[in-house]
């Protein structure tokens, strides 16, 4: 007695056919249209937002609010008063990273733009620049090797093996682990989702086993719930760790 | 009669099973100690919810790196 049930295989879940510019390096697929509308509505958050009534509403009231939550929760929780400066790249990476999340559950489009490694790598490419530069212009280049890979306190006969791992754990495990974290998050969430739908789909059958169909039903609709809060959560994770490698980067505490 | 049988596929489920282990136990513990912090000093809840989803964003990473390498070792 065989149970039978036709999935496509797990290949198919990010193959989005070229439709404009196919086989050069700048085809359009669903994906970069969702890269597109992110940038757009991140600009439009920071242009609708720059009226300057005194007392603040509608558009300007959101901006304001959003500002307000990411130099609060995110900036004065790890810099202080003096990363206010780095609020203006932090609000954008912010936006535009949980706007690509959100498309995960928009319907019609339900395909986060960071389901793809490439805009992950892109953005931890950057902050990995970003911190490094701040580091180099703060301490000078040699005063900055110094400062990240010898902890204070440490005796000078353990030094051969704290600077490799103090190397490696900042410059390489750093940038890797953003990327990895935001990548497999998003893409995991999208499989959960496609996997949960299509088996509510082939349960509806005239077997008997279509009885077990509101099973998968009930776990998509949990699973939607739980991925708007992952999609959330992971832009706030990336943007608090960049604000903290910025921060370990440029402090003068040793 | 082959009962089961050793295939790729299999051994990055495997793989995946056993590395998930670590973060869950991981993570387990540290969201309990941050509501056993917030239980003892509920002024401090914000800062310590803060410090907890930054504990959870490096404990979760691990387990979703050995995800990615079960899609790495079933190719």
């Amino acid at each position: 007695m065989i149970f039978g049930l036709e999935f496509p295989p797990l290949s198919h879940i990010v193959d989005w056919p070229v439709f404009l510019f196919e086989g050069t390096a700048f085809g359009i697929n669903k994906v970069v249209l969702v890269y597109f509308a992110a940038i757009i509505l991140t600009v439009l958050l920071f242009v609708l937002g720059n009226q300057r009534k005194l007392v603040p509403t509608g558009a300007q009231n959101l901006a304001e609010s959003s500002v307000n939550f990411v130099e609060n929760g995110i900036i004065m929780q790890s810099m202080g008063p003096r990363g206010l400066k780095w609020a203006p790249m932090l609000t954008a990476m912010f936006f535009f990273i949980f706007f690509n999340n959100i498309f995960e559950v928009i319907p019609g489009v339900q395909m986060p733009g960071t389901a793809r490694i490439a805009l992950p790598m892109f953005l931890a490419i950057f902050v990995w620049f970003v911190f490094n530069i701040a580091g180099i212009i703060e301490h000078g280049p040699l005063g900055y090797l110094k400062h990240s890979l010898i902890p204070p306190g440490v005796p000078v006969g353990l030094l051969p093996i704290i600077v490799p791992i103090e190397f490696v754990s900042n410059f390489l495990v750093r940038p890797f682990s953003l990327m990895v974290r935001l990548f497999a998050n998003l893409l995991a969430g999208h499989i959960l989702l496609v996997t949960f739908t299509i088996l509510t789909a082939a349960l509806w059958t005239q077997q008997w086993y279509a009885a077990f169909l509101p099973l998968p039903l009930f776990g998509v609709i949990f699973f939607v719930a739980f991925e708007i809060l992952v999609s959330f959560l992971q832009a706030y994770v990336f943007t608090l760790l960049t604000a903290v490698y910025i921060d370990m980067a440029t402090s003068h505490e040793h | 009669m082959i009962l089961a049988e050793v295939t790729d596929t299999g051994l990055a489920a495997l793989t995946y099973g056993i590395g998930a282990l670590g973060p869950g136990i991981g993570i387990g513990y540290l969201v309990g100690q941050a509501v056993q912090a917030m239980a003892r000093q509920p002024e401090a809840a914000g800062m310590v919810r803060t410090t907890m989803f930054l504990g959870i964003a490096f404990v979760e990473a691990l387990a979703l790196i050995g995800f990615v390498v079960f899609f790495l070792a079933s190719a």
